[in-house]
């Protein structure tokens, strides 16, 4: 049971919509979250499949980075701009096209992960200059301090977690968009645009955590509480909380910050290598980029794979992989999918038992329960391409 | 405590275990209220019949979609029948928790434990304070 003493926790402007619809509150990267709703995590999850599920994520790290000498010198202001951010990920930030997004990853000097964030390229040459990025609830400050001491003196760094952050997910969650954003139908998976919504700017992004075709808005709480209020009065779309979230995520593949990945493992072992685009991967002038160019060239000793318990015993994080006796892995993330109707996991293993098809035991409290290696996804993505 | 237990009595215990005491045996399981707090359940790991427990060991695991949970043996004693019904259907623990949703029967080895159990007014009641 999670304890009552609450009181250093922070809220989300929806805090007073998720008791008012009786959600259980649950700590989490520092904030009071909802973890289910009345429906629960079964339907709350199967709800998202079908039709339009509602996500509160404001505790995640929203945050604009912004040129020094001031933005709107089109291409030569972003290039400026992507310059400064490349020295901190792997990822062409250059190569951007105004309005695209690109998921990447924060490294340390070792090439270990921080953290895995999405940064956007702003749509309008009045804007370049400026990067739009949302980095994990649990760890903004130290991603936003690591930001600010590269960045000083050449770009500003102001963070937007004040906003209510929410995603809309599923694929009905577009039609239920256009209604709200019209033309945001037109836009393509990891692209963006911004709308005027009574009088305040809010980004609309076609992304999402779930597998599913979807949407995340930043949008001040102003003009975000009654629009929220109003998109729940569809009958396509319901409050959908965390637990949901993260098994949804699970069945489309999607790594959890701190359980999938963290600073021990570089993108090479974590199987995001389609991250380091080839221009950078040519410059080599990442932080660690010894140590994954190395990765790349000479393969990794584990990488993450997905799994399947061939019982229907889940195999929870911490889990131990063995083949005949000897550890070759462990589990990272592990529940039930109830779009599969199955247990499901992901893990790191051994690169020689990393080929799907692969049987392994999953040692599930000291007995071993009989799994398989499996090409991830779980569930096929649903993306607007 | 001076019940005579020659008809079905049920005690809880502050872990939101229950179990029906009918001689010797006692049906285990979980209650209403830990049912709901668990949500959707999709495996429960019953223990072998022949397995002997002390109060308050882990006896069974219960698992929903986030998170698995220990079930403690309410008494001491040995498991001389499991609900097999579980394994295929874990449904069953949501949807009738204090009936056909039970995990296992034990024949009690030490039935003065019982004493320090509460019965459903006072279990419902510590639930109020929870």
């Amino acid at each position: 049971m999670a304890d009552d003493t609450h009181d250093d926790l922070k809220r989300t402007p929806l805090y007073d919509l998720h008791e008012k619809l009786g959600a259980k509150l649950v700590p989490f990267a520092g904030y009071e979250m909802p973890v289910q709703y009345p429906m629960g995590v079964m339907d709350e999850h199967k709800w998202t499949r079908t039709h339009a599920g509602l996500f509160d994520v404001s505790h995640m790290g929203p945050c604009f980075l912004s040129l020094e000498e001031g933005i709107g010198g089109g291409d030569e202001a972003h290039a400026k701009i992507a310059a400064l951010v490349e020295t901190l990920v792997p990822s062409d930030i250059t190569g951007l096209k105004q309005g695209q997004a690109r998921l990447t990853v924060l490294l340390n000097e070792e090439g270990g992960i921080l953290d895995d964030l999405i940064i956007t390229r702003p749509l309008g040459d009045e804007a370049q200059g400026s990067l739009y990025i949302v980095v994990n609830g649990a760890v903004k400050e130290q991603d936003w301090a690591i930001f600010e001491k590269a960045l000083e003196g050449k770009a500003v760094l102001t963070r937007a977690d004040d906003r209510i952050l929410f995603a809309l997910q599923g694929p009905e969650a577009v039609d239920v968009m256009s209604d709200f954003f019209p033309g945001c139908e037109e836009l393509k998976f990891m692209h963006h645009m911004p709308f005027e919504l009574n009088g305040t700017r809010c980004i609309v992004s076609r992304c999402g955590y779930t597998g599913e075709d979807g949407f995340e808005v930043l949008v001040s709480p102003a003009a975000g509480l009654p629009l929220i209020d109003e998109m729940l009065t569809d009958e396509r779309v319901e409050m959908i909380g965390l637990g949901a979230r993260d098994s949804l995520r699970l069945e489309a593949g999607l790594c959890l910050y701190g359980h999938d990945m963290d600073p021990s493992r570089d993108p090479i072992e974590a199987d995001l290598g389609w991250v380091i685009q080839r221009k950078r991967r040519e410059g080599g002038d990442f932080p660690g980029a010894a140590r994954i160019l190395a990765s790349i060239q000479d393969g990794v000793a584990e990488k993450r794979v997905g799994i399947r318990p061939l019982e229907r015993a889940p195999a929870r994080e911490g889990t131990a992989i063995e083949i005949d006796g000897k550890v070759v892995g462990v589990v990272t993330s592990g529940g039930f999918g109830p779009t599969v109707d199955h247990p499901v996991a992901m893990g790191y293993v051994a690169v020689a038992h990393a080929a799907p098809g692969t049987k392994i035991d999953l040692m599930v409290r000291g007995k071993a329960r009989p799994g398989e290696v499996v090409a991830l996804p779980f569930v096929p993505h649903n993306y607007k391409r | 405590m001076s019940t005579k237990l020659t008809e079905q009595v049920t005690f809880y215990t502050e872990e939101h275990e229950w179990v029906t005491v009918h001689g010797e045996l006692g049906t285990v399981g979980i209650t209403k209220f830990a049912a709901e707090q668990l949500g959707d359940v999709v495996f429960v790991e019953t223990p072998e019949v022949g397995k002997v427990f002390k109060k308050g060991d882990d006896m069974a695991v219960v698992e929903s979609v986030k998170a698995a949970s220990d079930v403690y043996a309410p008494v001491s004693g040995e498991v001389v029948d499991a609900n097999a019904v579980l394994a295929d259907k874990p449904e069953t623990v949501n949807e009738h928790p204090e009936t056909e949703g039970w995990f296992c029967v034990i024949r009690l080895s030490h039935g003065e434990e019982l004493s320090g159990l509460m019965d459903k007014d006072a279990y419902l009641e510590f639930c109020k304070g929870l």
